[in-house]
């Protein structure tokens, strides 16, 4: 039997994000021959109407645009309404594919409860299985355990997928699937969105990012992580933290990485500063290279380091800057 | 207002999880409320003192569930339900529906959870409810005010962002870390918690099937196991300078975690 594939698409300052094109390259190792992928994106009129060209390019079967001025903000029933309207000329027994972001994690149990579905939330990896079973890996207890888990049932079925876990979906030359606009009469919102404040609009998005400095309680002040964003920037990379330094008001909430904040598996995490508790391991642990730097030798942020230096981020931290830029 | 606590028993996170067998082996670890379902049980409670009303938590798990709601009700949650099933941390959508059937039949007009379960960590059960019971919600609440004409207006984080949610009553919300700073139970919570009502409650007292059908699990687990450990790590020597180097080298040649600009 054929299936329907849909991946939700989510576009940021008007561009796709990272991990939309990362939940095509994984619904696309999953499919069997014979299964079709559509993605849909919600639109707002706006300016991000160069998304769905640049899916098209992107090996699904066709892009559905879903274009109204109401999903410039999210809200979970406008968006819920979207998707199902996205997916009226579908083959109901769809996957549903998104990312696991902050619009995506509200925004899929809503469907998955809608539809009846199952859901697999925040997977790390999916592969098909001998079978044709398609096999997630998801983290537990804050990283202390993995588990496969597998749909029951043949679909419908919602998945949501952590960024930077996938090999993203290169564009295929000369690709072009059709894209096609549906219509769309929201319902009447119970939520009523008052506002948004975006609280830093780094060039960088951190759930995304391939190079990570982090600080904690150790970086000792705000004007203390200058030097962490002179080294992040060298790298092309973001600036991060612990709750540590966001209770201590060194930066921002929007900066915190652990299970309350972000969780983030870039190529390179640089801890300075953190101590390494648990919660805070539980949004890195699984960057591919960790580098600590923290004066107490002691500190449980060694414990997982591919790398540590026992010193004081003040020295280390400049040190390091000063051999990126030549000046040593 | 009566107002539940969706509420979860979860292993501390801060216990070490041994897996054997494809199962978690930890008789001797503490068992705790869901962080993130406590920041929402002390939000209830703010409520009720301030406004009158009931709060009455809920829990689906096994024997390990009525710790947890003695807790809570020390704390100063009025009634317990426990729904008694094998797992807390079975299938989403049947956890759901059996804690949807429970808020159905208690009347409440705003519901309080967690943002995520520490161990389970799917995010879904809290939000499928609020979408079975047909009412809005909002998650990752940092904030919230009801208010007299019965909507509730939260601030969310959104990624970090803050969002200004306006939602009316009767609606869920997801706590996350930062609503506020739950209370510890006093002795004297305690003592009364002994004599509140902890109600016992099975799927089939709920008129739910979950062996077969309509409400019955959608996934199942395969595998459990732990991670793979990294290697240990090393320990850069020297001084400063020579240590910043060597670093840079490794990360270079050796890790291949550097693309400068
Ligand atoms: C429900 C819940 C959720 C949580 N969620 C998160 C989360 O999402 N993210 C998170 O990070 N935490 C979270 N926490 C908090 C977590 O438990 C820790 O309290 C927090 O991570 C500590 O931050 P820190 O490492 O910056 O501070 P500390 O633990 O105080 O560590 C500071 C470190 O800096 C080092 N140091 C000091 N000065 C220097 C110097 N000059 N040079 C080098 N090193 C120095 C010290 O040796 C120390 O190791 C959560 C807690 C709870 C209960
Ligand atoms: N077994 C359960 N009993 C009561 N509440 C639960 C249970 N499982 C999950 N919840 C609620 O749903 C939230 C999200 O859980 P999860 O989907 O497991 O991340 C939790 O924070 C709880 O508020």
């Amino acid at each position: 039997m054929s299936r329907q594939h849909i991946v939700v698409a989510e576009c940021r300052d008007g561009e796709l994000r990272r991990v939309t094109l990362e939940a095509i390259a994984a619904a696309r190792a999953c499919m069997a021959d014979g299964d079709r992928l559509a993605a849909v994106l919600p639109l707002d009129g706006g300016a991000d109407a160069g998304a769905a060209e640049a899916l098209a390019q992107r090996g699904v079967d066709e892009v559905i645009v879903v274009d109204h001025p109401v999903l410039g903000r999210y809200a979970p029933e406008t968006h819920v309404a979207a998707l199902l309207a996205a997916a009226t000329a579908l083959a109901p027994e769809t996957r549903w594919w998104l990312g696991h972001t902050a619009i995506g994690r509200d925004l899929a149990p809503r469907l998955a409860a809608r539809l009846g579905a199952g859901q697999v939330s925040d997977a790390i990896g999916a592969a098909r299985g001998g079978d044709g079973r398609i096999v997630f890996t998801r983290a537990l207890h804050a990283g202390k355990a993995l588990e496969q888990r597998a749909f029951l049932m043949d679909a419908p079925a919602v998945v949501t997928v952590r960024p930077n876990n996938f090999a993203p979906a290169e564009a295929i030359a000369g690709a072009a699937a059709p894209i096609r606009s549906v219509p769309f009469d929201p319902p009447i919102s119970r939520v009523v969105v008052r506002d948004v404040v975006q609280r830093v609009s780094g060039t960088v998005d951190l759930a995304e990012a391939r190079v990570i400095i982090a600080g904690g309680r150790g970086v000792k002040s705000a004007a203390g992580f200058g030097p962490l964003a002179e080294l992040a920037a060298l790298l092309g990379g973001a600036v991060g933290a612990s709750r540590g330094a966001c209770d201590a008001g060194y930066c921002d909430y929007a900066l915190q990485i652990g299970q309350t904040g972000k969780t983030v598996t870039p190529d390179l995490y640089i801890a300075c500063g953190i101590s390494g508790a648990v919660q805070h391991l539980a949004g890195m642990s699984r960057s591919r290279v960790i580098v600590a730097i923290n004066k107490d030798p002691d500190a449980p942020i060694f414990g997982i380091a591919d790398y540590g230096i026992v010193g004081d981020l003040f020295e280390v931290v400049p040190a390091l800057i000063a051999e990126l830029s030549g000046e040593f | 207002m009566n107002i539940a606590v969706l509420l979860k028993s979860v292993i501390a996170t801060d216990e070490p999880v041994v897996v054997r067998n494809g199962k978690i082996e930890n008789s001797e670890a503490k068992w705790v409320i869901n962080p993130y379902d406590e920041y929402g049980l002390e939000e209830a409670l703010r409520l009720k003192e301030t406004r009158g009303g009931t709060v009455t938590v809920l829990s689906a798990g096994n024997d390990k569930t009525i710790e947890a709601l003695r807790t809570a009700l020390a704390m100063g949650a009025d009634e317990a339900i426990w729904i008694r099933t094998e797992d807390s941390s079975g299938d989403e959508h049947v956890v759901s529906l059996l804690l949807a059937e429970a808020v159905r039949r208690g009347g409440f007009e705003l519901v309080f959870a967690g943002h995520l379960s520490v161990d389970n960590g799917a995010g879904q059960v809290a939000i499928r409810v609020a979408e079975l019971l047909g009412w809005p919600h909002a998650g990752a609440v940092v904030a919230c005010e009801v208010g007299e004409d019965g909507t509730v207006r939260v601030t969310r984080d959104a990624e970090g962002d803050s969002e200004s949610w306006e939602v009316p009553l009767p609606a869920l919300l997801t706590a996350q870390q930062g609503l506020n700073e739950p209370r510890y139970p006093a002795l004297a919570g305690i003592m009364k918690a002994k004599r509140k009502p902890l109600r016992e409650m099975t799927a089939d007292e709920l008129g739910i099937d979950t062996a077969s059908g309509e409400a019955s699990a959608r996934t199942t687990r395969l595998g459990l196991a732990s991670p793979p450990e990294r290697a240990a790590g090393r320990k850069l020597q020297g001084a400063v300078r020579e240590q910043a180097a060597e670093l840079i080298a490794l990360l270079r040649n050796e890790a291949k975690a550097l693309k400068e600009r």
